[in-house]
């Protein structure tokens, strides 16, 4: 199927380089010989009419009017923008230097209350690099290597500041258990055993917390509209002094954020399976390099997974990772999605548009793979409503590609955010 | 591709490489793995042979550990005594040829100084690492071993086949390539840019760097001419110097030079010092190498780039981009890929030369950029790195086209000895990953701040 298409791309994509001046409020059409929706069939020779930066019309382009004054963009394959389920694009530069390194906070190991936004870079010259390849959905924020070393944002890869591109705010806390986050000497923690004592000390902290805070919200409540932010309350004569860390894990316990772990050893991610149900919360476990010997511990324990990348270096505690790590747990029904994750050196940033390939190529289908870059992650994430597929209604989110989007000599020819067009991948 | 007269040496050194091949098999200890002299042939395979056209429907004949013939179906002789095994919809490669690994869990020069050239990586390797193994399954045969880049001089590289038909060997003779003096052939490590700059007695800056090589290579000409003055007089010989005696051979083309090079301006550098010393280089990772391709042209000295999935990681690789094996080929460089294995993956060396397709380099240079450009680069490109009779037996079967993600190596083969298997479960652990496939230590790369500890707390 693929295969005549990439025949016929050469001429279209001639078309499709032109500037991309677009404004979020243009109406732009995307033919295209293949329209993989994820959520529904793909559609041969199709067009998607995008306007006011939603999808407003997707079907055969035969039985399709092209509005006067419309942008028009073709492409071989068109797929929804990609979504980047782990990530810390933005908080960690280019040039991986103190000036761009603003991933990992090490002062303390317990740093809850850290928020992404106050730290995400949406000019980051990588931010546009993958988006470039098609990524136009990312969940970044702190890195591994603190027990719990910050939160998260879902945002878009466009705008200038945080708040324009922002889908949701502290989505997730992250902890790492494992030697990563081990400190040497005479600091803590300096054991396994010792992390989980200061996570389940931080956790009761802050159940206790949440139960003064309850009661006295109750005491004084009739008054105050239930859904209020706590931020616009005015503190009472009495009231306990904020406590934005342990604020932060009330959250958390309350199912309002998740709680992410990076866990590759199999000792590490039984660990925090046995974490999550002593809380009743339900957990993402992250990276998860030994989840190919923990599936069936995993899918008990109704966790979801956000994989490492699929090329991720087999060496230290994730010696024991697996290309076929990804189609063991689509097999098994557990929920998961492929990360570009965290690099401290190279590549600074990973596509997952490369990394679902290699799954594709070691077990996963081909519409499993780019799922696991599109609706999954957005169902991970929450955000489903808006973006990871190609329907009505949906974010015009789109990735155009000259063929098969998960062959290596296949180029992203463009990308559309919220309806707006934006450049694929460099050309000249 | 190099200056004329150094193809003198380079086709001597090789066909020395090619006889010593044949006393090499008789005096190893897996003296039975090659006492069959079995004749097998492939036929009706897609044969990719990196030195002419792509073979639509060809045959490949080996004996023992050659090459007999290869060509299209109907213009091969299979002798009548061949094992012939029908490989219609597969594709034949040569071996794979990777320029610059770090395989094997090694180390060379210490943190005692910037210049270490007699420090040699074979005395650091162990051949049970893993990442031999999967290095097979992605159809590798042939590697550079290479000590890091935290020094301007890091020690001695070594060319090693992938000999692990059977069990696999015991000790790294048993994978060394080696000369018609027995003498394990590799090269030298050198590197420039930020890696090999540091705290004092490592270099500061730039211009302290280019002045320690020159300065140390200024000293190797004198101690050679007092070698030379002596004319084996043992009275008047100076002591031996393992250090200068290593960059003698450097200067006189008896070892290439592998030089790690980022930026536009030190990959100048390197030419530069290069050809003050007459030293015969090979142009490593190069991501700048786009903005003085005609420069790298120039001078003759061939590239073996790399390519990742984004730039930066550094200041110096900022400017990486796919289009650098495009660029650099078109200007007329000779150019390769490398894994750098464990900075990219083994398993998926094609990947980099499907990237570089992916910005628009020419797909038959592309693929010799994995095989031939690389053989060349390590001077063994008369005994490996292309498919033509009387060459080594190296090849990967493979079930599709190289360059597609879709596409699993199926065999490798060694010397005619079948070295992966993807359908043996052994092997497949190797090309799938898994409990026991991977390593748990990180290569010792000396010395420079590693990077990819910022982001750890220990």
């Amino acid at each position: 199927m693929y295969r005549t298409l990439v025949l016929s791309c050469a001429a279209l994509s001639m078309a499709i380089l032109s500037a991309s001046q677009s404004r979020g409020d243009d109406v732009v059409v995307v033919l295209a010989k293949m329209i993989i929706t994820v959520s529904g069939k793909p559609i041969e020779n199709g067009a998607i009419l995008c306007k006011a930066g939603k999808i407003v019309s997707v079907g055969e382009s035969s039985s399709f009017t092209i509005p006067a004054g419309a942008i028009i963009k073709e492409a071989s394959v068109v797929i929804p923008g990609l979504i980047d389920v782990r990530t810390c694009v933005g908080l960690s530069g280019i040039f991986n230097v103190e000036h761009d390194s603003d991933q990992l906070e090490s002062s303390s190991p317990l740093q809850p209350e850290l928020r992404a936004k106050d730290a995400y870079n949406p000019g980051e010259e990588l931010v546009a690099y993958i988006r470039s390849f098609g990524v136009t959905t990312i969940h970044t924020g702190h890195a591994p290597g603190e027990l719990i070393s910050g939160q998260t944002i879902v945002t878009k890869t466009v705008g200038n500041s945080v708040e324009e591109s922002l889908i949701v705010d502290g989505r997730a806390i992250c902890a790492t258990l494992g030697e990563s986050s081990q400190k040497s000497g005479k600091q803590s923690p300096g054991t396994r055993a010792k992390q989980m004592a200061m996570l389940r000390a931080l956790m009761f902290e802050a159940i206790e917390y949440r139960t003064k805070t309850t009661k006295k919200t109750k005491e004084t409540s009739d008054k105050e509209s239930e859904d209020k932010e706590s931020e616009d309350k005015e503190p009472a004569d009495d009231a306990i002094a904020r406590n934005l860390r342990l604020e932060t894990l009330v959250e958390v316990l309350d199912g309002k954020k998740a709680l992410l772990i990076t866990a590759d050893r199999a000792q590490d991610i039984a660990t925090a399976l046995r974490f999550a149900s002593e809380f009743g919360i339900s957990i993402w476990l992250d990276s998860a390099a030994e989840a190919n010997q923990m599936i069936p511990q995993i899918k008990e324990a109704k966790a979801t997974v956000l994989l490492h990348p699929s090329m991720a270096r087999s060496s230290g505690e994730r010696e024991s990772l697996s290309f076929q790590t990804a189609s063991m747990l689509q097999k098994n029904g557990i929920p998961f999605a492929i990360q570009g994750g965290f690099e401290a050196y190279v590549p600074k940033a990973r596509v997952v548009l490369f990394e679902a390939a290699i799954a594709a190529a070691h077990g996963l289908t081909r519409d499993e793979a780019i799922e696991s870059i599109t609706l999954s992650p957005a169902k991970i994430l929450g955000i489903a409503d808006r973006v990871g597929s190609i329907e009505i209604g949906k974010d015009a989110d789109l990735a155009l590609y000259d063929g098969d989007p998960l062959e290596y000599t296949t180029r992203c020819i463009g990308v559309v955010v919220n309806g707006k067009v934006y450049d694929g991948e460099a050309s000249d | 591709m190099y200056p004329a007269n150094r193809r003198t040496f380079l086709s001597r050194s090789a066909r020395i490489a090619i006889g010593i091949g044949l006393v090499d098999r008789g005096s190893l200890s897996t003296a039975e793995a090659y006492e069959a002299e079995e004749t097998i042939a492939w036929k009706n395979a897609k044969i990719v042979t990196a030195n002419s056209p792509t073979i639509e429907a060809g045959s490949l004949v080996i004996r023992g550990a050659s090459i007999v013939d290869v060509g299209p179906v109907d213009k091969v002789v299979v002798p009548p005594n061949a094992r012939v095994v029908d490989a219609a919809g597969k594709w034949i490669m040569p071996g794979l040829v990777c320029t610059h690994s770090h395989v094997g869990g090694v180390g060379a020069a210490d943190g005692s100084g910037p210049i270490q050239p007699g420090v040699r990586i074979l005395d650091s390797i162990n051949v049970r690492e893993p990442g031999f193994r999967r290095a097979l399954a992605g159809g590798l045969t042939t590697l550079n071993i290479m000590p890091g880049s935290g020094h301007l001089i890091s020690g001695q590289t070594v060319y090693c086949k992938l000999r692990y038909a059977g069990k696999g060997p015991s000790t790294i003779e048993e994978i060394l390539i080696r000369d018609n003096d027995g003498k394990p052939i590799g090269g030298l490590k050198m590197a420039n840019g930020t890696n090999s700059q540091g705290e004092s007695p490592f270099p500061g800056t730039r211009g302290k760097s280019a002045f320690l090589v020159r300065e140390q290579y200024i000293k190797a000409r004198e101690y050679n001419a007092k070698v030379t003055a002596a004319k084996d007089t043992t009275d008047k010989m100076p002591p031996r110097d393992l250090h200068l005696e290593t960059l003698v051979e450097a200067m006189q083309g008896k070892r290439i030079v592998h030089h790690h090079t980022h930026r536009h301006d030190d990959i100048v550098t390197v030419i530069r010092l290069a050809q003050e010393f007459g030293l015969r280089v090979v142009l490593h990772h190069v991501s700048e190498g786009w903005k003085v391709a005609k420069e790298i042209a120039d001078s003759k000295f061939p590239c073996s780039i790399i390519v990742l999935d984004s730039p930066g990681g550094k200041l110096e690789a900022k400017d990486m981009t796919f289009k650098n094996g495009r660029v650099l080929d078109e200007a007329g460089v000779r150019v390769g890929f490398h894994t750098d294995d464990w900075i990219t993956d083994s398993r998926l060396f094609a990947r980099s030369a499907a990237l570089a397709v992916r910005a628009g380099m020419n797909r038959d240079k592309a693929l010799q950029g994995l095989t031939l450009a690389g053989a060349e680069m390590l001077g063994l490109e008369d005994r490996i790195g292309s498919l033509a009779p009387g060459k080594d037996a190296d090849f990967a079967l493979l079930s599709g086209d190289p360059l597609s993600v879709y596409t699993r190596v199926l065999e490798t083969w060694v010397e005619g000895k079948k070295a992966f298997d993807l359908a043996n479960p052994n092997d497949q652990l190797y090309a799938e990953g898994g409990a026991g496939a991977g390593s748990e230590l990180n290569p010792f790369l000396c010395c420079f701040a590693q990077p990819w500890q910022l982001g750890e707390t220990n």
